[in-house]
């Protein structure tokens, strides 16, 4: 696949740099899955980056593989991943241990599954500074206090003895969102961060990571299913869809005028809160599973309306056939001028 | 108001729920098993579903929403209050009477491939409900039936024999509500029927439990945690927050005019996919988490959280619903003053690193 735009891109020397990442799961007897297939990126200091999708077009599986944290057995990893010019992929897993938690961090969807439940939080906070930097245990403690602060987390001292099963879902990610953000990474990866979470928390959570990402200038790659999410929070957004980047804008100009079919459908499906009821919803036919493998043509024709014997053209490319900012992989996209929803 | 009918309820009420109270014992100890307290899931709530329509029951997690259309069908038993079905009071039920009333009431679940049995394939799963009540007709019209269902809601044919496994989530859910009309009820109750689909599915279950109301003049109280879907499905909405109803109103009217200051709330934390929308608007941020129901705060239940809190009558008188427009009624002292601006948002909810002075400290388990 061809390195896609590297030269219109605003200036500013990337973070990361994924190109052309591959994950595929191969399975006994049966043909590989191929979760991840060729999706490429930038993360530029400071920005986020969203990356959007249903459930199995690979985001999730995307950021894993950023952090190295795919199983060995059974997935082929292929691709470049670059963070300040070092492939992470090929990188010695002491050095990316390393980097893990100091330069690039994460944040998972369910904070009760990644915190250890026998560990009080101001252990599992203080752990993360013991590993990287060199903090007394004092001075850890004090540190840890005042990261849980900053999350907004009420009476700190007494948090940090307390187990994750004391806290509420809301507490647990802030706690989460603090561990992450000890070590002053230059890359957050949140991965769902706000899913598990009712709504009035979600808006305190996407506050305080917005919050927090503008005032220390760490870059986010904000992984989520939600377009609401993505709208208020996102500067570039990607939209994913069996395995790779189907579309790619800012997110004023995705929202705005939408190209890829399946962007314009996803956001024709949803009722929206701040628009007339009437009428019945416009859904996709079909499923996620009703896929065609991206070699024999474009994986959304099968559920496509717009669909037209020549989407069937193996490998189609990210094309910018409006602006070069907006990239789009669609044989037959929504015309400019009926794109606006 | 049409005639009144059995039991002083409106004809045209289908579902009449007054005063229900479902209280878990909370229990301690393991020899001397004491009751120590009562989560109160349930407490105190009135609500009319009308024939053919739909009404929608929001809130959070751990607000009581899916406890109340549980106890409706007794599936967990009320501590208080009764349920009146068509003028039968369910709550008075025996079990065998219990029984055959529920054939005319049924439920859709959430997660689809948690309800359906895996072992089974979609003709017996359907068959099921019809064999349990010994549908007229026998196994022959049964499978017929079976048919009928699949039709019904856009299924081929050849599903009868196949199994949960083989069906994409969204299909599911359709089997999940096949299995629900078989037995021709007059009340569906949905507990967050679309919250487990993908955003592209979501609409195809949402319309397809219209349409089938259109078809089979269905009642629908339907439960779940996202506004923008349940405003869309519901003629009326009741927002629940723990245990009790705060905002009862048409669904356009509470969208347009949302009174409750909970509800405001809410609302202006859905993300909107508009960045223009997204931008613009000001989010009022709660303060804290919900506080827990086995201890709720005393007055209004809300007041630990809530950014229009005022010094007197909110932490210790607890707010009656008052119709306050037409059809239109919230428990808030201060609705009024809250509406026509004379109070607004405290600043310090504005804040997102404060999460504010968590007055109940116990959370949610």
């Amino acid at each position: 696949m061809v390195v896609e735009d590297l030269d219109q891109r605003p200036p500013g020397q990337p973070l990361l740099q994924v190109r052309d990442l591959q994950v595929r799961f191969t399975r006994r007897g049966r043909d590989p899955v191929r979760a991840v297939d060729g999706v490429s990126f930038d993360v530029r200091p400071g920005q986020v980056v969203g990356l959007v999708g249903e459930s199995g077009c690979g985001k999730s599986v995307t950021s894993l593989a950023i952090m190295g944290l795919l199983p060995q057995r059974r997935v082929e990893v292929a691709g470049e991943v670059l963070f300040e010019g070092r492939d992470l992929l090929t990188m010695r897993r002491d050095d990316l241990r390393e980097m893990r938690g100091r330069d690039i961090a994460m944040v998972f969807q369910d904070p009760m599954s990644s915190l250890n439940p026998v560990v009080p939080i101001g252990l599992q906070v203080t752990e993360v500074l013991a590993r990287h930097t060199d903090l007394d245990r004092s001075a850890a403690r004090k540190e840890a206090e005042e990261l849980l602060r900053r999350v907004g987390i009420p009476d700190p001292a007494r948090r940090l003895k307390e187990y994750p099963h004391q806290l509420s879902g809301g507490m647990r990610q802030r706690a989460l969102i603090a561990m992450s953000l000890a070590c002053k990474p230059r890359l957050l990866i949140a991965d769902e961060p706000t899913t598990a979470l009712d709504v009035t928390i979600q808006a305190q959570v996407l506050e305080l990571l917005k919050q927090l990402v503008r005032d220390s200038g760490t870059a986010m790659v904000m992984i989520t299913h939600d377009l609401g999410v993505v709208a208020g929070l996102c500067d570039e957004v990607n939209v994913m869809y069996s395995g790779r980047v189907v579309e790619r804008a800012g997110r004023r100009e995705l929202f705005g005028h939408p190209r890829h079919q399946y962007t314009g459908g996803l956001l024709r499906s949803i009722p929206r809160l701040d628009e007339p009821r009437g009428g019945t919803l416009n859904p996709i036919p079909g499923s996620a599973s009703d896929v065609i493998p991206w070699s024999r043509g474009c994986a959304f024709a099968p559920r496509c309306p717009a669909r037209q014997d020549d989407c069937l053209v193996p490998d189609l490319q990210l094309v910018d056939d409006v602006r070069p900012d907006h990239l789009h992989r669609c044989v037959h996209p929504v015309p400019v001028e009926e794109s606006t929803p | 108001m049409t005639a009144a009918g059995a039991a002083g309820v409106p004809d045209d009420v289908l579902l009449q729920v007054r005063g229900l109270e479902v209280h878990f014992p909370i229990r301690s100890g393991i020899l001397l098993d004491r009751t120590v307290g009562h989560v109160r899931a349930v407490d105190g709530v009135d609500l009319a579903v009308r024939r053919g329509t739909t009404f929608g029951l929001v809130g959070e997690s751990g607000c009581g929403k899916s406890t109340l259309g549980r106890a409706v069908l007794r599936l967990v038993e009320p501590t208080g209050g009764t349920v009146l079905f068509d003028g039968v009071d369910m709550t008075s039920l025996k079990k065998e009477q219990l029984r055959r009333a529920r054939k005319r009431m049924q439920m859709v679940f959430q997660d689809p491939m948690s309800s359906l049995d895996p072992r089974q394939d979609v003709e017996s799963l359907l068959v099921e409900p019809m064999q349990a009540h010994e549908l007229a007709g026998g196994p022959k019209a049964w499978r017929a039936r079976v048919r009928e269902l699949l039709d019904l809601v856009g299924l081929p044919a050849a599903s009868a024999s196949k199994y949960p496994h083989e069906f994409s989530g969204g299909q599911r859910q359709r089997i999940g509500i096949a299995r629900a009309i078989a037995l021709e009820p007059e009340l569906v109750i949905a507990d967050e029927p679309v919250s487990a689909l993908d955003v592209s599915v979501q609409a195809q279950v949402v319309n397809l439990l219209e349409e089938l109301q259109d078809r089979l003049g269905l009642t629908y109280l339907v439960i779940a945690h996202d506004l923008a879907v349940v405003r869309h499905i519901s003629d009326e909405i009741g927002v629940m927050y723990l245990g009790s109803l705060v905002e009862h109103a048409d669904s356009d009217e509470l969208y347009d005019n949302p009174l409750h200051p909970y509800t405001i709330s809410l609302m202006s934390a859905i993300p909107v996919p508009d960045p223009d929308v997204e931008d613009a608007r000001e989010r009022i941020l709660l303060a804290g988490d919900l506080p827990s129901p086995a201890a709720p705060p005393p007055g209004c239940r809300f007041h630990t959280r809530c950014p229009f809190r005022q010094p007197t009558r909110c932490h210790d008188e607890v707010p009656l619903l008052r119709e306050l427009a037409p059809r239109h009624t919230v428990a808030c002292h201060w609705a009024e003053d809250v509406r026509d601006g004379r109070i607004t948002a405290a600043a310090s909810s504005h804040d997102p690193t404060s999460a504010g002075d968590v007055v109940d400290q116990t959370t949610l388990p």
